[in-house]
């Protein structure tokens, strides 16, 4: 396998903020690599410098075998990226935002392959519809058109499901998917967990650095979190007491238990010990990938 | 909820301060802006032009001629300049060389000392009414007083009297009855399309940035030149459509006379337009908002309006403001204007006003080609 990505030792600051810190990537060909942190850990920017609109000012490295700093161009060409802002003419339809891309990409054969994508997009029915009328779920669509109408060998996608409803962001993966089957390489941003575990390798970035990789199981087993759930009438009188204890790093409600995190499975133990209220009852429960998102990001905060 | 709350209006007025003073190029250019213009336009202004460049013409060197030519120097109206031919003096006249030509007939000592009065013909570029009014005005008082020195006796007390020894003939040419209509509107044909193409294309890339397709443009494979030119051509096509309909009202609402060529005139408001086309491009790649990019076009167009002969005489300004205005396009097609329709001039002599025109579309357009960022950096 060879890599899609190849980067070393990326850098770049606004100002005095450094946003990307020595980033070193590698995404092998046709992996669906998922890009998770915090706002502001460096994410877009990271893209944004894989796809030659910004310029490192260290680190080198290539993307589809072009050097990102002097192959821009090339790598332009064969990219796909799909912004975080919808970014298409809101005063054209749907077909028209189309065809303005596959004529920049000069596209041969450019009306069929619009008709194309409309009809694997589903969005035929909505061809002569103004960009700027479309649901959020529907502007997502378009822009995943776009990005992939000219079948590029890399698809970058920042955070591309941002506000859209569940069954348009399933609908959105099983595309995405689909295409990395078919041997495209993704790099997608996300905040959304479930997103993560659909992806063959998550990446978790923190002030810029990369602080954890894997496959999402890979992720959640080396990060020995322990995790208990109450359930019971009780509960709520319990969530401050828990996030006051020792050892216990989080105490979340969800529906009709809470949940808790620590690190130390016999000081979490002995936590819940105390936590004791009538008609609770405490399960030992496996961990989420986004328990250890939430640990990530404590720490992350402890350590300034 | 009802009526007026002074917690909600102080609550809006304080996040307007806020953001006012965070903006503070748009403040200071706010408060800069109008100063640099008063002081610019102020002492750049001036409707009562002195040192016209005059051409003399005249048949021999007398001492009545080298008092009349003294005469005219004194009242600072005319710069006076001797020139060889009647072609070389039309030619300048046309050019805008000169704006005036005092023509001395031969012998003109000998008729003067005959008594026979004869008559000086002073020629006056017309186009600009305005520009000349004065000085035309000033002549008729030199002619009493210029020879009283020199004359003999015999015919001093001729001139205070009965017939003066010489008289002056005004002859305004191009624009006889000076009709301030054909000196205005080929102006405005400048002006009008120097304000509708740069505002349109000001807005061209930064409204790309504020609706965020701008970062989606640059993701794709699309050349500075590419962008430039698609956002540019349409407005070219626009502005011919505009300059269409000025010169129709021009001829058959104000009757301006349309004395050379069409073609040719069209041909020089293309260049006209792609000068101000690239200016309000290179204005949208370096403004960040379109608000800023607006109020660059501002601080182009208030002394192209001003410095340009259009509306207060060129040769009025002060040398400074007149490199000022000759720096600007609008200047140059505002004399092509004149100069086609009144005049009637050719490429010939309109090229001295072609080629300034010609060589800010190249630098300009260089610039915003350069100043288009092809990254977010």
């Amino acid at each position: 396998m060879t890599a899609a990505i190849d980067v070393k030792g990326l850098r770049k600051s606004f100002g005095p903020r450094k946003v990307v810190d020595g980033l070193s990537l590698a995404v092998q060909e046709g992996e669906i690599c998922g890009f998770l942190g915090g706002n502001g850990s460096g994410k877009t920017t990271t893209i944004r410098l894989l796809c030659g609109l910004l310029t490192p000012d260290s680190g080198s490295g290539t993307c589809l075998g072009f050097d990102i700093i002097k192959q821009s161009e090339e790598i332009r060409l064969q990219i796909g990226y799909m912004t975080q802002r919808f970014s298409f003419y809101v005063d054209l339809t749907v077909e028209e935002n189309l065809n303005f891309v596959a004529q920049l990409y000069q596209i041969p054969d450019r009306e069929a392959a619009v008709k194309d994508i409309m009809v694997r997009m589903e969005l035929d029915n909505r061809a002569a519809q103004l960009a700027g009328e479309l649901s959020g779920g529907w502007k997502q669509r378009l822009a995943l058109a776009a990005a992939v109408l000219h079948k590029p060998k890399l698809l970058l996608l920042d955070e591309p499901t941002a506000g859209v409803d569940a069954r348009a962001r399933r609908a959105f993966w099983d595309l995405i998917s689909d295409m990395a089957l078919d041997g495209m390489t993704v790099l997608v941003s996300t905040h959304y967990m479930d997103e993560a575990e659909r992806c063959h390798r998550v990446v978790y970035l923190a002030g810029g650095k990369i602080v954890v990789q894997g496959p999402a199981v890979d992720v959640v087993e080396n990060a020995h979190l322990v995790v208990f759930e109450a359930s019971g009438a009780g509960i709520g009188k319990l969530v401050h007491q828990a996030r006051e204890a020792k050892g216990i790093e989080s105490a979340t409600v969800i529906g009709q238990a809470l949940r808790v995190v620590g690190t130390d499975r016999a000081v979490v133990e002995a936590a819940i010990a105390e936590l004791k209220a009538p008609g609770v009852t405490w399960h030992d429960v496996p961990a989420r990938l986004d328990d250890v998102f939430i640990h990530l990001l404590g720490t992350e905060e402890a350590t300034p | 909820m009802s009526g007026f709350s002074v917690t909600r209006f102080l609550a809006m007025l304080h996040k307007e301060w806020i953001q006012m003073r965070r903006d503070k190029g748009t403040v200071g250019m706010t408060i800069m802006l109008p100063l640099v213009q008063l002081f610019l336009f102020g002492y750049a202004i001036n409707t009562n032009p002195r040192h016209l460049p005059t051409a003399i013409l005249s048949g021999g060197h007398s001492q009545y001629e080298r008092d009349i030519v003294t005469a005219l120097a004194n009242t600072s109206y005319f710069d006076l300049r001797e020139y060889n031919s009647e072609y070389e003096v039309d030619r300048a006249l046309a050019r805008g060389d000169i704006m005036f030509a005092l023509h001395i007939p031969p012998n003109f000592e000998r008729a003067v000392d005959r008594g026979d009065s004869p008559q000086i013909l002073m020629e006056a570029d017309a186009t600009d009414p305005t520009a000349i009014a004065a000085a035309a005005s000033a002549l008729q008082v030199i002619v009493p007083t210029a020879l009283t020195r020199d004359l003999p006796p015999n015919l001093h007390q001729s001139v205070v009297s009965a017939a003066p020894a010489f008289t002056v003939a005004l002859h305004s040419r191009y624009n006889p009855e000076q009709i301030t209509a054909f000196n205005i509107v080929p102006g405005l044909i400048g002006t009008i399309l120097s304000f509708s193409t740069m505002i349109a294309t000001t807005l061209a890339i930064t409204r790309e940035r504020e609706a965020g397709t701008m970062e989606n443009l640059l993701a794709m494979p699309i050349k500075p030149l590419e962008v430039m030119l698609g956002k540019i051509v349409p407005y070219i096509a626009l502005g011919y459509i505009q300059v269409g309909l000025i010169l129709v009202a021009a001829v058959f609402v104000f009757h301006v006379p349309v004395l050379g060529s069409i073609p040719l005139l069209l041909l020089c408001l293309g260049l006209f337009v792609g000068c101000n086309l690239a200016m309000g491009f290179t204005f949208s790649s370096l403004a960040r908002t379109q608000m800023a990019a607006q109020q660059m076009s501002t601080f182009a167009l208030l002394p192209s309006m001003l410095l340009s002969g259009f509306l207060f005489p060129f040769a009025g300004m002060p040398v400074w403001a007149q490199y000022v205005g000759a720096a600007l396009p609008l200047t140059h097609i505002i004399r092509i204007c004149r100069g086609t329709l009144l005049k009637g001039n050719g490429l010939a002599d309109i090229w001295p006003d072609i080629w300034p025109m010609a060589l800010f579309a190249m630098v300009v357009g260089l610039i915003a080609v350069r100043s288009y960022r092809q990254t977010l950096d």
